[in-house]
């Protein structure tokens, strides 16, 4: 798979389309208030199937990370940071960290956007020095 | 309970130059030949991995005509899950004789890709795969990394589960590094990085190898050569398929599974003489112990209360790909005092612990002989 080809359905398409435009959504549960990540059809804490995106703060916590040293794809520059960043909202995210080379659990970390060549952008992280949790 | 297993063995390991399907079958004839009975005999088969239809073909390749069958594919943990279904496939009157197998030649064949294959229909292939993790090594490194953080340990405590599985692997003529000069831990921290804090040694070989395990009534398993080897218990838990799914990394799925097992045994951790947990990469083992009850949260990398992984593990031994066969026939030889140099001493009880995919899949079970 290249990037151009990552692949979208009709339930993710909303949160594919509006990170065009720099909006990283979640899906929030109508019934139960509930949010998620990915868009699913069906609310996992409830089972409701009403469920609408709203946009997310874009900022979270580094769950845990991992530098990868060698390439699960070959040709892809290495390391790479590969994080599970916990947003403010609850949902977590495996994503990338960037502008960091030592991370550590716990790090107050914010949405960045990394182009992708068909217009769509993938959601990464970076360290977040305006949060007061941040350490020198 | 009123199953047993009668008969276990391991195809060929480590670098076979052999096809994949004549390994599986080289198993089965081996495990059949410790129980003394043919295929003729066996209307049971629960295999996964090879072909579309894996139970299917592994008939067609024996000549029979099974009763039940079963190909559920959860990763390595699916063997436990299989032994779980034979049980109860036998006390149901439906089949007499089952043969669990598996077999790779990936190392022989270099199939294996650090990447892992995203199929293109799930999740993770839109939310995950862009972001390049290795597959499922990754998934072992982020668990590492959060418990390493939680308990305030550092790589050095995993070293040391490395250390003790090549301190089993140099009595196991079996395993891939029996011949192999002892590790230690700083071999281990030196190690190229993979995906930190899991170095080279931090993870599981990759190897040809798989084998097979018979099981039947306990009634019959009296008539036959072996001492029977009695399911005790078993449990399972499956809990995700994506990275980011767990809500937290470290409450793993083994906690559930073992409690489920030691419930239908009766039995708890105090009871279990050896224990074979499946070891992907180092961290796997520790947490697993805690998870299983054998030690308080953190403890796992210091405790060495029960012998663990006396083959040498996926880390030393072998690891096809999916390891939960080797398992099972490991705790079955330590049951039967089969195991020489690494045999534990008055083994009567033995766990099984089966981890498949990304911690996706537990399964534990519990076996034993009679005093």
């Amino acid at each position: 798979m290249t990037e151009d080809e990552i692949p979208v359905d009709e339930v993710t398409a909303p949160w594919w389309d509006a990170t065009r435009d720099g909006r990283l959504l979640l899906q929030r549960c109508t019934r139960c208030a509930c949010a998620q990540h990915p868009p699913r059809l069906l609310c996992t804490a409830c089972g409701a199937g009403d469920l609408s995106f709203e946009e997310a703060t874009g900022t979270g916590i580094v769950d845990s990370f991992t530098v990868v040293h060698r390439a699960a794809v070959p040709g892809t520059a290495v390391p790479y940071v590969l994080a599970r960043v916990r947003l403010a909202e609850g949902p977590i995210l495996l994503t990338h960290l960037t502008g960091t080379a030592e991370p550590h659990c716990d790090q107050p970390v914010r949405l960045a956007w990394r182009p992708l060549p068909d217009g769509r952008r993938l959601p990464v992280f970076h360290p977040d020095p305006e949060s007061p949790w941040t350490s020198s | 309970m009123s199953v047993a297993v009668v008969g276990a063995a391991e195809c060929d390991l480590g670098r076979t130059g052999r096809s994949a399907q004549h390994l599986l079958a080289q198993g089965v004839g081996r495990a059949l030949d410790d129980a003394g009975l043919s295929p003729c005999d066996v209307d049971g088969l629960a295999t996964t991995g090879l072909g579309r239809f894996p139970a299917t073909q592994l008939a067609d390749q024996l000549g029979i005509r099974p009763a039940w069958t079963d190909s559920t594919a959860a990763g390595g943990a699916v063997f436990e899950m299989y032994v779980a279904r034979a049980a109860q496939a036998i006390e149901a009157g439906q089949c007499s004789v089952v043969v669990i197998a598996y077999a790779s030649n990936q190392r022989s064949a270099r199939s294996r890709s650090i990447g892992g294959a995203y199929d293109p229909a799930t999740p993770e292939a839109q939310f995950e795969q862009p972001y390049q993790p290795l597959w499922p090594l990754s998934y072992y490194a982020l668990l590492a990394q959060r418990y390493l953080h939680t308990y305030a340990l550092d790589r050095s405590d995993l070293a040391s589960i490395a250390v003790r599985a090549r301190a089993y692997a140099r009595l196991n003529p079996a395993a891939f590094r029996y011949a192999e000069p002892p590790l230690t831990v700083d071999d281990v921290l030196g190690a190229p990085m993979v995906s930190s804090p899991l170095g080279v040694l931090d993870c599981c070989l990759v190897t040809d190898g798989g084998g097979a395990i018979v099981l039947t009534s306990a009634a019959r398993a009296r008539h036959l050569r072996r001492e029977p080897v009695l399911v005790l218990g078993y449990g399972e838990a499956v809990t995700h398929s994506a990275m980011a799914s767990p809500d937290d990394l470290l409450a793993t799925g083994a906690a559930e599974a073992g409690a489920r097992a030691y419930a239908r045994a009766a039995l708890g951790p105090a009871d279990v003489d050896v224990a074979q947990i499946y070891d992907a990469a180092t961290v796997s083992v520790p947490l697993a112990l805690e998870q299983l009850g054998f030690c308080a949260p953190g403890e796992g990398t210091a405790f060495t209360g029960v012998p663990v992984n006396t083959t040498g593990g996926g880390l030393s031994y072998c690891h096809p790909g999916q390891l939960g066969v080797l398992l099972l026939v490991e705790a079955v030889r330590q049951l039967r005092g089969e195991c020489g140099a690494r045999q534990v001493a008055g083994a009567r009880t033995a766990l099984v612990h089966g981890i498949g995919g990304i911690g996706s899949s537990h399964a534990t079970v519990l076996l034993g002989v009679r005093p």
